[in-house]
C-alpha cells in the first residue's frame, strides 16, 4: 500500500522559497502568477493494513512540524 | 562543572563549543554521540552544537531532535539541568519541543555569515547574568535557517515573561521581533542562533561570548 503525504506551510506563514520561485517565474516571462507556495511530497510504501491514525501519527511526530506546517494524507491502493 | 556536548552526524561546531567550555570551566566536556541513550552521571550542562545535523534533511534539526539521546536531554532538562542550544542546536531544541516556535529559511534566502549586534534583553537567566541589562554585544552568526517564527500569542508570552534573551540590533534574517535567542519557561533552556563559542578569546577578534559561559559556570557551580 502506498500513501502520499503533502506537507505545506500554514496559511500566513511567510514562504521565502515560494517567493523566490515566484520571482524566477516572472523572470521567465510568466506574468500571470499571483502567488507561489512551496511544500513537500513524501511517498510512503506501507505494509497493508497500516491505519490512517498511524500515518497521521508519523506526520505529527516527524514528517511535518505542526508549528508551521499542515499535512494531508492521500492513500493509494496498489497499482 | 561536568558538561556534555552532543554530537550528531553533520555537527561541525561541537569541537569549538567543547574548547570554549573547557577554557572557561577548566574541564573538558564529555562528547556524547547521538545514539547514546544516557548522559554521563552528574552532567550539569548539556550543550547542543551548531552544524548541519543529518544534512538538514526534512527540516533543520528535525532528525536530530528524534535521535535516542534527546530523550535523555528532555528528562534532564525537566529536572532543571541547563541546556544550551546554539544555531543548529537551537533548531534541534525547537524541533524537540523544548522551546517554542520554529526556525525557517532566512527571509532574504541568503546564508548569513557575519558578526551581528545583539542586545541582551534578560540578565536574570543563568546564561546571561554576567551581562549588563540592555548591553549590546557582537557575536557572529552563520546560518541559512535562522528566521525565528511563532504565532503572535507565543511571541507576546515570550516578551511578557522575559524569555527573549537576545535580540538582533538590526535586520539579520527576518526573525519575528528580531528575536535571536529565547528561554524556556523555567529558564534552564536557552536556544540562540548566534555563536558565542566563536568569540571567547582575543584571537577570535572578540570576546563577547565568553561571559555567557562564565556566567553559566558561576550560576550552576
Amino acid at each position: 500500500m502506498k500513501a502520499r503525504v503533502f506537507v505545506t506551510l500554514k496559511p500566513g506563514v511567510l514562504d521565502p522559497q515560494g517567493k523566490a520561485i515566484h520571482h524566477a517565474l516572472e523572470g521567465l516571462g510568466f506574468g500571470g502568477v499571483q502567488e507561489v507556495r512551496a511544500g513537500k511530497l513524501i511517498e510512503l510504501e506501507l505494509a497493508d493494513g497500516t491505519g490512517d491514525e498511524e500515518i497521521a501519527d508519523m506526520c505529527r511526530k516527524l514528517l511535518a512540524n505542526t508549528v508551521i506546517e499542515n499535512f494531508k494524507i492521500e492513500k493509494l491502493e496498489k497499482a | 562543572m561536568k558538561s556534555a556536548v552532543l554530537v550528531f552526524p553533520g555537527s561541525n561546531c561541537d569541537r569549538d563549543l567543547a574548547v570554549a567550555i573547557e577554557q572557561v570551566t577548566g574541564r573538558a566536556p564529555a562528547m556524547v554521540w547521538h545514539r547514546e541513550t544516557q548522559l554521563p552521571d552528574g552532567t550539569g550542562l548539556i550543550a547542543v552544537p551548531g552544524g548541519f545535523s543529518y544534512g538538514d534533511y526534512l527540516r533543520s534539526g528535525a532528525m536530530a531532535a528524534r535521535s535516542p539521546i534527546m530523550q535523555a536531554v528532555a528528562e534532564a532538562s525537566g529536572k532543571g539541568v541547563p541546556v544550551l542550544g546554539i544555531c543548529n542546536g537551537f533548531q534541534v531544541l525547537t524541533e524537540a519541543g523544548l522551546l517554542p516556535g520554529a526556525l525557517m529559511r532566512n527571509a532574504g534566502l541568503h546564508f548569513v555569515c557575519r558578526p551581528v549586534g545583539l542586545r541582551v534583553e534578560n540578565t536574570q537567566s543563568i546564561f546571561t547574568s554576567a551581562y549588563q541589562a540592555g548591553e549590546e554585544i557582537s557575536v557572529p552568526v552563520a546560518h541559512h535557517d535562522g528566521n525565528y517564527q511563532a504565532d503572535a500569542e507565543t511571541l507576546d508570552r515570550l516578551e511578557g515573561e522575559g524569555r527573549v534573551a537576545f535580540r538582533y540590533t538590526g535586520e539579520v534574517n527576518g526573525s519575528a521581533r528580531n528575536i535571536a535567542g529565547i528561554l524556556n519557561p523555567q529558564g534552564n533552556v536557552l536556544g540562540m542562533m548566534p555563536h558565542p563559542e566563536r568569540v571567547v578569546e582575543a584571537a577570535h577578534g572578540g570576546t563577547d561570548g565568553r561571559r555567557l559561559f562564565e556566567g553559566l559556570l558561576e550560576a550552576v557551580a
